[in-house]
């Protein structure tokens, strides 16, 4: 079994201050400045999970979880950091943190990159300068930003990605200046958990009508966090948009939901299940393709029910196979 | 590779046999009566607001202009050259009568609700009433009309509605779906206080924008972009709703969406019953579960449709709503470029009874007609 989404704790500051330059270590202990203060979760929700060390994530992804392998992400968010050089030497450190202290240390774990998505070129940095490390397999990319992910600013971007050999992991999550939702900000964060489906829609649709697959043709996205349930009803809407409105975009030369079937892979958890199994398998079956779907814990967040449970249970034998695991090695280029 | 459902809409136009009188009647939940320029709310205005328009005009938040290519059929353009869906008497003989047409629900989309200058707002909005009053309702009983707001002046707006609530033949008041604020915000409960006591329910249309970009992730590049989003804005206007309490509170309002399309529904009731048990701390004045609220309170129209690629993914889409496909409405967004043919919209055979509670009877029960 391959796990498409642990996550690392937040590094502490001081967890970095070896790793950062010394101008920036005296910043941070004679200022205010303690590095990324937004949270992608209200830190003490339900869903923000508990704070664990390495020997707890050996323990519940490998040894009680069954996995081989697990791709791991920090959630750390720099992208909230409006001065540009911190938050560069912040992904920086954070991401010498992850393999010296986790990516090194557990040779079944794999990485991503943080990188400060709100300054595309210094991300580019960052992600060249990470891509050959061993362990990192792809870059971590919150699901909010401040523009739409196909949108021009992002497009040497993807090509550095693409050209890197690293996926591209669009997770919850993400701190702009923008509001999650085009009518406002919502006053609660079951609201903007709920819209953040949502939002995953809005960049799916954003990266194939501004044509990033058609000049990235080798680019491999992954949606995590994001739920599944919600993208037949919206392939559906953006194949109806595209079948009127192509003449806008006349480079996007197929329907919308061919790009995202030969692009895309989206981790299971969470599972935004319908009451009736029977339903379940209507909407997996309308995904359209038996490669999409990766096993994700999400360890150690926790949600509504157990994804892998629920889909192990109801699904054939062959399918589950490919979601536990063959889907995400042959996505990853994992090899054997 | 894609097959479409069913043949293209044709459009409204071109007629198929055995229409007009002789064809079951349809209740459309989304008909545009258009304002040919602003000069036709002069007669409905004071002198001040008609100087006003002339020498400065409406200041908008400009974040969402997104030129369409066309905003409506040619063929619905009267003989008199005026824009298409701006005369009653062309409507009623291009699209009312032909398509036997037994109530149609207004949703005037005009510069009006974003006004930024509240006053001036508040006027046009009086005036696009009495417009409705006068040059629709009164000529063509077939049609109920939306109550013209600026619900960013909830004050102006209750009233407003008060006023238009005497009058009898106003079914719903109508939100654009992108707002400052989403729409289960308290600023908006003394709209649905004045809804509940005149007996009208709500509806969110498609599109608009006061500030915010129209994505959760920044402003889009494309028209293509600005099409497809509805479903998103009206998402989190319904969370927000249910989430806030709204219905709680005002347990006889129904919102109805309006030109979102409606296949989103299912998975966002079942992605909010599921952020519910997992997050419902964090709101404990909600003590249903959000699917028990939006099978009460909430109504989606069809257009545009979803067109999924194979029929049978339709029919699980219809049983996917279960008991809340009595609450799918007919709509045809006459006369827009992007509206739905009500011949050929449902793909065919679908179950009778639902075909006629979506073509009549649902709205028939829903706006009491």
């Amino acid at each position: 079994m391959i796990d498409a989404d642990v996550h690392i704790p937040n590094p502490r500051l001081r967890d970095l201050y070896p790793l950062l330059p010394e101008h920036w270590v005296e910043h941070f202990n004679n200022t205010v400045d303690k590095g990324a203060s937004q949270e992608y979760y209200p830190p003490r929700s339900p869903v923000a999970g508990r704070r664990g060390g390495l020997e707890e994530l050996r323990e519940a992804v490998f040894d009680q979880g069954g996995a081989e392998l697990a791709i791991s992400s920090c959630l750390y968010a720099v992208d909230s950091v409006h001065n540009p050089d911190v938050a560069a030497a912040l992904a920086a450190a954070t991401n010498d943190w992850q393999s010296r202290e986790w990516l090194e240390q557990e040779p079944r774990l794999r990485g991503s990159v943080v990188a400060p998505i709100q300054l595309p070129a210094a991300a580019a940095e960052e992600i060249e300068r990470c891509a050959d490390r061993p362990g990192f397999v792809q870059v971590l990319i919150p699901a909010r930003t401040e523009h739409p992910l196909g949108s021009r600013l992002y497009h040497p971007l993807w090509k550095t990605i693409e050209r890197s050999g690293l996926v591209a992991a669009i997770h919850f999550g993400g701190a702009p200046v923008m509001p999650p939702t085009p009518t406002g900000w919502p006053s609660f964060f079951l609201e903007e958990y709920t819209a953040m489906a949502q939002v995953f829609a809005t960049q799916l649709t954003s990266m194939i009508v501004e044509g990033v697959f058609d000049a990235c043709p080798d680019l491999r996205v992954v949606f995590l966090e994001s739920g599944f349930t919600w993208i037949p009803s919206h392939l559906w809407r953006m194949d109806k948009e595209w079948r009127n409105l192509r003449r806008l975009v006349p480079w996007v030369r197929r329907p919308p939901s061919d790009y995202f079937r030969e692009h895309v892979r989206v981790g299971i958890q969470p599972l935004d299940a319908p009451p009736d199994p029977a339903h379940l398998g209507e909407v997996v079956d309308q995904l359209g393709s038996d490669d999409l779907l990766l096993y994700a814990s999400d360890y150690p967040h926790v949600h509504a029910c157990d994804a892998g449970d629920l889909l192990f249970r109801l699904l054939p034998e062959s399918l589950g196979r490919k979601i536990r695991s063959e889907n995400a090695r042959s996505f990853y280029r994992m090899g054997g | 590779m894609t097959v479409a459902l069913h043949e293209p809409s044709t459009t409204p136009s071109v007629l198929k046999a055995g229409t007009g009188p002789d064809r079951p009647p349809i209740i459309d939940c989304d008909f545009h009566n258009e304002l040919d320029s602003i000069k036709d709310l002069y007669p409905y205005l004071s002198k001040r607001w008609r100087n006003h328009l002339e020498t400065f005009g409406i200041r908008h938040p400009n974040s969402g202009y997104y030129p369409r290519f066309m905003d409506h059929r040619e063929e619905a353009r009267p003989p008199s050259g005026r824009t298409p869906g701006s005369e009653v008497g062309f409507a009623r003989e291009d699209f009312l009568d032909p398509y036997n047409v037994e109530y149609a629900i207004l949703n005037p989309l005009s510069p009006v609700s974003s006004a930024l200058d509240l006053e001036l707002g508040a006027a046009l909005a009086r005036a696009a009433n009495d417009w409705q009053i006068a040059e629709w309702l009164d000529p063509e009983p077939r049609l109920r009309a939306s109550v013209v707001v600026t619900p960013q002046d909830p004050v102006a707006a209750a009233a407003e509605i008060r006023r238009c609530g005497a009058d009898g033949r106003f079914a719903q008041v109508l939100f654009m779906g992108r707002l400052q604020e989403p729409m289960g915000r308290r600023r908006f409960w003394p709209i649905y206080e004045a809804c509940v006591e005149t007996g009208m329910h709500v509806a969110s249309h498609a599109f608009g924008a006061y500030g915010h970009p129209i994505t959760g992730a920044g402003h889009a590049s494309y028209y293509i972009e600005d099409h497809t989003s509805p479903p998103q804005a009206v998402q989190a206007n319904i969370t927000s709703m249910v989430v806030e309490g709204v219905f709680d509170r005002f347990p006889s309002l129904r919102m109805i969406s309006v030109e979102n399309g409606f296949a989103w529904l299912p998975p966002l009731i079942w992605r909010l019953d599921s952020a519910w048990s997992l997050l419902r701390e964090e709101a404990p004045h909600l003590e249903r579960l959000p699917s028990e609220v939006i099978s009460e309170h909430v109504y989606v129209t069809t257009q545009p449709i979803e067109e999924p690629p194979r029929r049978q993914d339709f029919l699980n889409l219809i049983e996917h709503f279960g008991d809340l496909a009595s609450h799918i409405l007919i709509a045809s967004d006459y006369p827009h470029w992007d509206g739905d043919n009500p011949d050929v919209v449902l793909p065919s055979g679908l179950d009778e009874e639902l075909v006629k509670g979506i073509q009549c009877e649902n709205a028939r029960a829903l706006y009491g007609l």
